[in-house]
């Protein structure tokens, strides 16, 4: 036989990727999709895209989704790769969310609040029925309207906070963490894990927040808080020295509650479990909080003994992109290790039949 | 290429890389955090040697890029067509000819010279990592240089095997003072590590570490006065050169349990067969 390699080589690559782009496309008959249907009517998508991607341009996410064929873990790497180019001409200032406009916003540990409940566009409430009414193509009623008072909505930390229920993080002025510029080193600050956990996995955070309540690492939660709005980025340009608003980005932020039982020197008190995503994800951003409460175990003096409750378990695997291409890059060749594992095992095979034959002998 | 600096990274980036590539050649063996980037190649497919390379590549260098020890596996031809189109350089397949060479799993056959550069992609940097998780934990262990654990490990698997089980990523000790992975190389390459007149520079970009050996360092494979150190390779000629003492693979050529064994470094294999070595199964 001739000597055939699988080799890749430039044209197979060319040629794969020219194959990849007619898949993409589809049955030509059927219209192409165009990136503002994805964005319009795929928010959630987008959204996730976004929130993994670490950048917040819906359009751009948009794309992402459209050119990975819905793949949200390869639309989210597309955008992270695009966002690695761009310069950074400033930091924000931090985001209020207390002075959100808000779509949604929901409590479960108090019947009522000033600002109310406020249902928004939820799935929470809908039957899980397929609606064959869309494969149609159905256009929906408006949403019904009334006149609304602009009445304050104060974030529930602000509520508990006054009686001194609920611990208050002490402000500060301190440059916090970039974890796209800088290793993470443990043990890590608050500021680089929640930064790894708002850009981290859904579903590894969803786990992990579910493993916490059936047990390991459970905090007793509640939910304090979820909102959904946008709100205003300001940042504060060197040469004007005052703030401008430069667009509003939407946000799903959750304060769990959960218990503390104190300390010596601190009388029992609520503490919080925190979650900000980028756009309208409740799961993550709940999971989110659950895993940030966890994570907190060592400062508040819990013992460390569940998966979620590890900083580097939690923050060296939630991030899927690096998750993704280092368990897909076992499909790269590893013909050359594998030859060693060869050679290794035919010597011992070869050692352990010998001592067989000799024991046989005697 | 038109919207990108050359080679890909902005200088700034480049800098900070090249920064940490003298902090570890300052400390060979040494494990240096960096701020990795997100690379538009996946993680675990060399967005560490990538960094590395973009960093140290210059407008007139000659670069070389192997994966297996081949310059046509996919991944090495996607790297080598990366730089070609972010920072135009000129590329070569012939070991002699580079002057930068990032690799996967290999070194080559050729013995590099002082004016080459050897760019390892590493995806595992922590040598005792399969041995400890935790890295503030390894940290420490490499800070006292507390290495009695992967000597149990090796002394384990002689007492179990009669000999150390480790066929690749076979652990090393830089300079005297550092245990360090060289990459999940056969042992075979380890000893080539050994005082070599390149400098060898090793890029993990998803664990965020950069290492180094500078030239004419000492590069030891951990062993036993009374078990030493062997580099073994299938015990064949391969079948198109001829060479006997290049690292084989196994190519499998039937269902009846034929098997031809080439050369992995196919530049070595190339090359000899054009000075007109010829091995047995090469049709005349």
């Amino acid at each position: 036989m001739a000597y055939v390699a699988v080799k890749g080589g430039e044209r197979a690559i060319d040629n794969a990727h020219r194959w990849l782009a007619e898949e993409r496309r589809g049955n030509p008959e059927v219209a192409d999709i165009s990136t503002a249907q994805i964005a319009e009517q795929l928010g959630r998508a987008v959204d996730r895209v976004m929130a993994e991607g670490s950048l917040y341009d819906p359009s751009l996410a948009a794309l992402a989704v459209k050119q990975a064929q819905g793949d949200l873990i390869e639309a989210a790497f597309l955008v992270r790769a695009y966002r690695t180019t761009l310069p950074r001409f400033a930091a924000a200032e931090p985001v209020d969310t207390a002075e959100m406009t808000i779509k949604r916003r929901i409590s479960a540990v108090f019947k009522d609040m000033p600002g109310g409940q406020l249902l928004g566009p939820t799935y929470d409430y809908t039957h899980r029925l397929l609606d064959f009414a869309l494969e149609a193509g159905f256009t929906p009623p408006a949403p019904a309207e009334i006149p609304a008072e602009p009445e304050a909505m104060p974030r529930i930390h602000d509520i508990l906070g006054g009686e001194g229920l609920m611990e208050q993080d002490a402000p500060s002025d301190a440059e916090p963490f970039d974890i796209t510029r800088a290793p993470m080193q443990f043990p890590a600050g608050r500021d680089a894990r929640l930064q790894s956990l708002a850009r981290g996995d859904e579903g590894f955070l969803l786990a992990m927040g579910y493993s916490t309540q059936r047990g390991w690492g459970g905090s007793h939660p509640f939910v304090g808080e979820i909102r959904v709005g946008s709100a205003s980025v300001d940042i504060v340009p060197p040469e004007l020295g005052f703030a401008i608003d430069i667009g509003d980005v939407e946000l799903t932020e959750c304060q769990m509650v959960n218990q503390f039982a104190g300390s010596k020197t601190q009388p029992p008190q609520f503490t919080r479990g925190y979650g900000l995503v980028f756009g309208h994800s409740e799961r993550k951003s709940m999971a989110m909080a659950l895993v940030d409460r966890a994570l907190r175990a060592a400062e508040l003096g819990e013992e460390v003994k569940a998966p979620a409750q590890m900083q580097e378990f939690v923050i060296y695997h939630c991030d899927n992109i690096e998750a993704t291409g280092f368990v897909e890059h076992l499909k790269l060749p590893h013909y050359v290790d594998f030859q060693s594992e060869l050679e290794t095992i035919r010597r011992m095979r070869a050692d352990a039949e010998r001592e067989m034959m000799q024991q046989a002998a005697q | 290429m038109n919207g990108y600096n050359f080679a890909y990274l902005d200088e700034q980036t480049k800098r900070m890389i090249r920064r940490a590539i003298l902090k570890a050649v300052a400390i060979p063996g040494h494990q240096v955090p960096f701020g990795s980037r997100e690379m538009p190649l996946p993680y675990g497919w060399g967005t560490g040697g990538i960094q590395v390379t973009a960093s140290v590549l210059g407008a007139d260098d000659t670069l070389k890029v192997i994966d297996q020890g081949a310059d046509d596996t996919t991944n090495a031809v996607s790297i080598r067509r990366f730089f070609a189109r972010t920072a135009g350089v000129a590329t070569t397949t012939h070991t002699a000819e580079a002057t930068v060479i990032q690799t996967r799993h290999r070194i080559p056959e050729h013995k590099l010279r002082e004016d080459q550069i050897l760019v390892y992609q590493v995806p595992q940097p922590e040598p005792l990592s399969k041995l400890e998780p935790s890295r503030a934990e390894t940290r420490r262990m490499h800070g006292l240089a507390e290495y009695g654990l992967m000597h149990v490990k090796l002394y384990e698997d002689i007492t179990r095997y009669g000999h150390v089980s480790i066929s690749y990523d076979y652990p090393v000790m830089v300079g005297g003072r550092y245990l360090m992975s060289p990459s999940p190389i056969p042992a075979f390459d380890n000893p080539k590590m050994h005082m070599m007149p390149a400098l060898q520079l090793f890029g993990a970009g998803r664990e965020k570490r950069i290492y180094a050996i500078p030239p004419y360092t000492r590069v030891e494979s951990l062993d036993f006065d009374d078990h030493p150190f062997r580099a073994t390779r299938a015990p064949h000629a391969c079948g198109l050169c001829g060479a006997e003492e290049s690292y084989l693979d196994e190519v499998v050529t039937d269902d009846k349990g034929g098997r031809l064994f080439v050369c992995s470094d196919t530049d070595h294999c190339e090359t000899r067969r054009a000075d007109g070595h010829k091995g047995t199964e090469l049709a005349a």
